[in-house]
């Protein structure tokens, strides 16, 4: 098991370097001068020199790269253009947020749709099951930035009783705690999100359900006199495995694709910053994001994969 | 004596989607205590259907059983679904044709005899576990400490094959069911396997029916035989009896077909065609058509089964 583990580490090695030549280049790819966002148009050809110069512009694209590389080992991501900060730290205050978000749809998602994938996969074809998968189909089709449009009609608009934006009360943004004051801005945007998990949790694990019950061993199993709890036991230990890659990997989408959302409700997240970055022509933050959020993927990866060697014995060897 | 079970005109029919199918069409047949039954042949002639019957292991919204069927004094038919659970794997218990399939390739292969065990025993998990080991000393399973912590997915067919045993043994029961256990593994361990359900059936008085296509290992395992073909049995006697003096046609066909009896350089001796659809019936014999002895009155009707002495008997309407 522990030379499994090391060897999936070794490889992110590599798949590391190449995320972060791409984030590197991504500057370049804009199109031109990545300065002329934040200079005066009418700045004079020394100024924009010296600015040139100023971020190491001026040198060959190799070297930038050496050179930001080693800054970017040593924790240091630049600064943010816009609001003068660390990038490290701007950055650093939005994943934590994005994560407390992420974490709670993803929770919603997986306990509801765990719930009607079960349910469905149980007694397929009955109307428990049509019920199940209707959800589920509206979870994965409906566009969740509506969703989230007509939640806080309801429940802020209308009922009054949650918060519409924002990460916290007064615009804080961390500081976070278990209070309600806090938890209360955490409710629609969660909600919302969870949806997505949801239908494709519920989906898969409907049809790997009835893919497990069709099995052999399950006759076994009631063959050896077990009752249909024992035989339960069994279904969710063989689900689980992949219970839990699909939904690693639906907190990593969430953890990324979270724009739409964390815009709708003002929330403090990667995906509000991202966007914030987008529109401010904020360089560093940009880069400093995405290369922050796709070493998240990447370790995301090895994590799901490494549990999942954990709990089912076939996936070591393959 | 009286038997350790009786199947009185068991007829099962599975009533899923489109035209119901009897699969198992008034089958009798009595297993003395002790005494190893063999169920021989073809896929599709009722064999397993009628075995898994005995365990009631047919899906319950999609299939009839009609007729009785008694082990040890129970009328395994009316059992509750309480009842039938704790009779599952303590009285009577199955060893599966593919044992890879039919165990659970989470579990390690002790932990699933240790809940057998505790099933049906108020025992201690550590007295499951030690009770697992002579199962698995019992079965001839080398390094069985080591082998008990393993995955089905890590053993050979042969070590598999063994520890299905052994899980079917855990709990005492009285009846061994076999579903042609030796048929996924290779011929060496097919002999292995036989002695080793020969011997263990023997030290523990067990009564087996024995399903399986190979009248090879009928021979080898069983005391009677019963030959099945289209849902019903066609002739049954005493292994020694059926094999020397096959009486239906269809029985004289299976023991020609064997392969012992080719001779080099010619082509094997076959039944032809093949076995009826079960939907579509034809009216008489439903070996007729591929008999190479069918008279007219073959068609007309459909012979019924005939005991015709106290340890024979057969379906067909010529050899009476």
């Amino acid at each position: 098991m522990l030379s499994y583990v090391l060897k999936r580490m070794l490889l992110i090695l590599p798949v590391a370097l190449g995320v972060s030549v791409v984030c590197f280049l991504l500057v370049h790819l804009s199109p031109g001068d990545p300065l002329t966002a934040i200079l005066p148009t009418d700045a004079s050809a020394e100024t924009q020199a010296e600015m040139r110069k100023l971020y190491g512009f001026d040198q060959p694209l190799p070297v930038q790269f050496v050179l930001w590389l080693g800054r970017v080992l040593t924790g240091d991501l630049g600064t943010s253009i816009a609001t003068g900060r660390p990038v490290a730290f701007e950055v650093g205050r939005a994943v934590v947020n994005s994560v407390i978000l992420a974490a709670a749809a993803t929770l919603i998602g997986f306990f509801f749709g765990s719930l009607f994938g079960f349910v469905a996969g149980y007694f397929r074809n009955s109307w428990i099951d049509k019920l199940a998968s209707f959800l589920a189909v509206i979870g994965v089709s409906v566009p969740h930035y509506w969703l989230g449009m007509v939640l806080v009609i309801i429940f802020s608009v209308q009922l009054n009783l949650l918060p519409a934006t924002g990460g916290g009360p007064n615009g804080s943004s961390d500081a976070r705690s278990l209070d309600w004051d806090y938890l209360r801005f955490l409710i629609l945007p969660a909600v919302t999100m969870s949806v997505i998990p949801m239908g494709i949790i519920a989906r898969t694990l409907r049809a790997l359900v009835a893919e497990i019950l069709s099995q052999e061993f399950v006759q076994g199993l009631t063959a050896k006199g077990l009752l249909d709890r024992g035989v339960f036991a069994h279904v969710v230990k063989n689900a689980a495995p992949t219970a839990f890659a699909v939904m690693g990997l639906q907190l990593g989408y969430l953890l990324g694709g979270s724009i739409l959302i964390e815009t709708v409700f003002a929330w403090p997240g990667t995906g509000f910053l991202l966007n914030t970055a987008i529109f401010q022509r904020d360089l560093p933050l940009l880069q400093g994001t995405i290369l922050v959020l796709a070493m998240f993927f990447v370790v995301l990866n090895l994590v799901v994969d490494v549990a999942q060697a954990a709990v089912d014995p076939r996936v070591k060897r393959s | 004596m009286t038997p350790m079970i009786d199947i009185r005109n068991l007829s099962v029919t599975f009533t899923g989607r489109g035209k119901a199918v009897r699969a198992v069409d008034d089958v009798s047949l009595s297993v003395a205590p002790g005494e190893v039954v063999a169920l021989l042949g073809e896929s599709g002639s009722g064999k397993s259907v009628t075995l898994r019957s005995l365990l009631r292991l047919h899906p319950k919204n999609r299939s009839r059983m009609e007729g009785t069927i008694r082990v040890d004094g129970e009328d395994v038919l009316a059992l509750s679904p309480r009842a039938l659970a704790d009779y599952r794997g303590r009285k009577v218990s199955m060893i599966f044709q593919d044992p890879g399939l039919a165990m659970d390739p989470v579990y390690t292969v002790g932990r699933q005899i240790v809940e057998t065990i505790r099933r049906h025993e108020s025992v201690s998990t550590a007295e499951a576990e030690a009770r697992a080991l002579a199962l698995f000393k019992k079965v001839s399973i080398p390094a069985p400490e080591r082998r008990l912590a393993a995955y089905p997915s890590s053993m050979s067919g042969g070590m598999r094959q063994r520890a299905m045993i052994a899980l079917a043994l855990a709990c005492n029961p009285k009846v061994l069911l076999a579903d042609e256990p030796t048929t996924a593994l290779d011929a060496t361990v097919q002999i292995q396997i036989l002695l080793l359900l020969r011997d263990l059936q023997r030290e523990l008085g067990l009564s087996v029916i024995f399903v399986t296509h190979d009248i090879g290992v009928a021979v080898e395992v069983a005391d009677r035989v019963a030959v099945m073909y289209a849902g019903r049995i066609v002739e049954e006697g005493k292994v020694a009896d059926v094999v020397r003096t096959p009486r239906h046609p269809y029985t004289r066909g299976l023991l020609a077909a064997r392969v012992e009896h080719a001779v080099p350089g010619s082509r094997l001796e076959t039944i032809p065609g093949a076995p009826p659809d079960l939907a579509e019936l034809p009216a008489g014999c439903a070996f007729r058509e591929r008999c190479v002895v069918a008279e007219p009155r073959c068609a007309a009707e459909r012979p019924a089964f005939v005991q015709r002495s106290p340890t024979r008997g057969d379906a067909c309407l010529l050899t009476g």
